[in-house]
């Protein structure tokens, strides 16, 4: 319960590998800068493995739930309940024939899947998830964070530039539009947290979430009004900038067939698939650090078990709605999707600044609550009846003739 | 390997009529949603269509000549292939023609199990059309897998009652096939009463969603009078509100015995054409729960019909029915031998389409695909 007392060996059980590594390197006698990139490397290895295990394993539980929703039994033939479908997709993604069109450009052709997997794992590098685990601790790590992220946009463009190809083209180009402008919510909703917890480094901004309101519920940034809204635009625009449905645009299948990843095959096809997933687990990670108390207990008592746990667990809740959503929803438009950005989100997201000063300045509680919800309840309800008068307007009758 | 590397080097572009540079791009005729092996020519400008060209005929299989040369009995398992989701209807379609053409009277119970079969194949279309104008909006699989759920209820009974799921072959002239075997009523009864229960979970699921909505809404609409000008007939027409239902006109079969309305929407956008649909379900439905009540019994095909070598007199005859995506019609010309002189299919599906440039000029390359998607097309009917 306490973080004063000395970690526990579970608790450090992550990082047991990396100082192993180090203490042996300086025990022969290596000069500590060695020893200390040695063992950041282990901590890279450690959180890219671990990832790049829970990408496989995602491709199929998506699969799963996806069949569930659908009311079908899904992926299983390799191995018990399709546990091996993952192998048996890698294999076939290795062994396919690798087509570049005549018309592309081989190089950056061949650079942009390997580009798009990069930021996605600079920017899992600098995230906290435990007490004890935090594979770079980085100052800026928030900074850090959207810089990285922001490179996801040029491999895709690269992409759909380089095949030569009029489908790639235009994901590209819907590409560009849209994650560019869901950057801005996304960023301006993280502002709201780097306010309030006067810090820029990831590992802070969890520790600062740590405590109970109530005796019972925890202080995470979500249940504060200001941190509601924040997380909620957060949620939406992590959608978006993940690519996923209801925001699956650049890669809209009923209309561009596939996008950006139209002219790739085999294992470059993989490997965008790989940054998709990647980057959905850095934002939605990214999300929780911010909103969710990262690796804070849910409940008081529960210290015991170590926080890395609680990490995952809120990451699997969270990959959940995600599929959910892509389940159930069908996509939206392009100019609607741009519409919804920047006439709703960042309307929203720039009212949610004063609205978490105000919080700041009234010392949270009830008082803060009551000085906040006029701040986002009124836009919101302004902002939302204006934008459905035209739909409640029209319910529409039909007659009947006999 | 260089000279077409240079000009293929970049996308193409084409000429719009005002001097600037439109991207042409090729949907089809292998795309995910074309519905088959249709393609169409769009120029865009951004994204926007400019033109858009229809080429189809990748599926022609040179179905009418075959059947000059085939005997009226061998052409209805063809038919089953035309619009191959209901084969029932086409089937109907073919046979009220030829019995136009010979004069043959069809039993009573005959008449009520095609009324039963076409209603349950429109039943089937449409549960399926919302599936599909759902994935082409991008929600792949969720409402089309529970459609298909229920469609496999239907495709359960055809298989008792014809023994094929799809391509049933059930319909002759003067009557049915064979009858409906023992419990097959109390089945089909047992089906139709626990249909409104999923078309209310699913215009639960579908009609109220706002990204629905936002996407269908005023998108393709076109007057009644164009759409009447270019012959469109079906839910399309009557989603523009112009009551035209062949059932209703025409009062073929024993229709005009059945309680049943036409529903008619106000605007004709894609969004009426879903809900159309919806609506029109229901109303199969009350025809349904009738038509299974008050089933007569009775022979199910005329016995004076001769199948081998059947001639009939020198003479035309053009019958329509109410299909599923709109009237199906069939047109045969006889020249006294045992094979049609002229045989020539109404498609709804291809006659449909010819309005397409015209819901879609000005949208969204995104519109299109629900555009067409909510034409309802099935390209074994409109290639033939």
């Amino acid at each position: 319960m306490s973080p004063a007392s000395a970690p526990t060996f579970l608790e450090t059980l992550p990082l047991l590998p990396q100082r192993l590594i180090g203490d042996a390197l300086r025990s022969l006698g290596i000069p500590e800068a060695f020893a200390a990139a040695a063992e950041t490397a282990v901590a890279a290895i450690i959180v890219f493995s671990l990832f790049a295990g829970m990408f496989a394993l995602l491709s199929l539980i998506e699969r799963k739930v996806l069949a569930r929703v659908q009311n079908r039994p899904g992926p299983n033939r390799v191995g018990p309940c399709g546990i091996l479908q993952p192998v048996a997709d890698g294999i076939k993604m290795l062994t396919k024939e690798d087509v570049v069109p005549v018309s592309a450009d081989r190089l950056l052709h061949f650079l942009a899947p390997v580009l798009i997997v990069i930021p996605s794992i600079l920017a899992l590098g600098v995230l906290p998830y435990g007490r004890e685990w935090v594979p770079v601790p980085a100052t800026l790590g928030l900074l850090f964070f959207f810089a990285v992220g922001a490179m996801t946009e040029l491999s895709i463009f690269l992409a759909g530039w380089a095949s030569g190809s009029k489908f790639p083209l235009l994901g590209a180009m819907r590409a560009i539009a849209q994650m560019v402008s869901y950057e801005l919510p996304l960023i301006l909703s993280a502002t709201a947290v780097v306010m309030l917890s006067g810090t820029l480094s990831l590992p802070e901004i969890v520790e600062k979430q740590g405590g109970w309101t109530l005796g019972f519920l925890p202080a995470w940034n979500l249940f504060t009004p200001w941190g509601l809204v924040a997380g909620s635009i957060f949620f939406i625009a992590g959608i978006a900038e993940a690519n996923r449905c209801p925001f699956d645009l650049p890669e809209g299948e009923s209309e561009i067939v596939a996008g950006h990843m139209t002219e790739y095959s085999g294992f470059k096809y993989a490997l965008f698939f790989m940054g998709e997933y990647l980057g959905l687990f850095a934002l939605s990670s990214l999300g929780i650090t911010l909103f969710l108390g990262g690796w804070q207990a849910p409940l008081p008592g529960l210290g015991f078990v170590p926080s890395y746990v609680w990490f995952f667990l809120k990451l699997a809740v969270v990959i959940f709605l995600f599929l959910w959503i892509r389940a159930t929803f069908p996509r939206v438009r392009m100019d609607q999707l741009m519409r919804f950005a920047w006439m709703f989100l960042i309307p929203v997201a720039l009212l949610n600044l004063p609205s978490a000063a105000v919080w700041h300045y009234a010392g949270g509680g009830l008082m803060g609550w009551l000085a906040c919800g006029p701040f986002l309840v009124l836009p919101y309800l302004a902002l939302t009846i204006h934008f459905n008068r035209k739909l409640a307007q029209s319910t529409r009758t039909y007659r009947f003739a006999e | 390997m260089s000279a077409p590397v240079d000009s293929l080097s970049q996308p193409r572009f084409v000429a719009g009529d005002n001097g600037d540079r439109l991207l042409q791009v090729s949907l089809g005729p292998q795309h995910p949603s074309t519905h088959g092996v249709f393609r169409m020519n769009v120029d865009l400008d951004g994204e926007t269509v400019v033109r858009l060209k229809p080429v189809f005929g990748y599926l022609h299989r040179n179905h009418e000549k075959i059947a000059e040369s085939a005997t009226y009995l061998g052409s209805i398992p063809y038919t089953d292939r035309l619009d191959y989701i209901c084969s029932l209807t086409n089937n109907w379609a073919y046979a009220l023609a030829v019995e136009k053409l010979a004069g043959i009277e069809v039993p009573e119970r005959a008449e009520y199990l095609r009324i039963i079969t076409a209603e349950l194949t429109r039943l089937i279309n449409h549960t399926a059309f919302a599936g599909f104008i759902l994935g082409d909006m991008g929600a792949w699989g969720s409402a089309l897998m529970y459609a298909f759920r229920e469609r496999e209820k239907i495709l359960d009974l055809f298989e008792d009652l014809t023994g094929a799921r799809m391509m049933c072959n059930y319909m002759r002239f003067g009557g049915c096939r064979c009858d409906t075997p023992e419990g097959w009523v109390d089945r089909a009864k047992k089906v139709v009463a626990e249909y409104p229960a999923f078309l209310d979970e699913l215009e639960q699921l579908l009609l109220g969603n706002e990204i629905l909505l936002a996407r269908t809404r005023d998108v393709g609409a076109l007057p009644a009078a164009t759409l009447l000008d270019g012959g469109i007939t079906g839910p399309l027409l009557r989603a523009a509100g112009c009551a035209y239902d062949v059932r209703k006109v025409d009062g073929y079969g024993l229709y005009s015995r059945f309680k049943f309305r036409v529903p008619l929407g106000g605007h004709g956008d894609c969004y009426d054409r879903i809900m159309i649909r919806f609506l029109e379900m229901r109303e199969s439905l009350a025809i349904l729960r009738e038509a299974l009540d008050t089933l007569p019994a009775g022979p199910v095909i005329n016995p004076k019909v001769k199948v081998r070598a059947f001639k009939p007199p020198v003479g035309e005859a053009y019958a329509r029915i109410e299909g599923p995506k709109g009237e199906l019609g069939f047109y045969l010309v006889s020249d006294g031998s045992p094979r049609p002189y002229r045989y020539r299919v109404r498609p709804p599906s291809f006659i449909n389409l010819t309005l397409l440039e015209d819901m879609c000029l000005g949208r969204d390359l995104a519109d299109v695909v629900v555009i067409l998607g909510s034409i309802d097309i099935v390209l074994g009917e409109v290639d033939r």
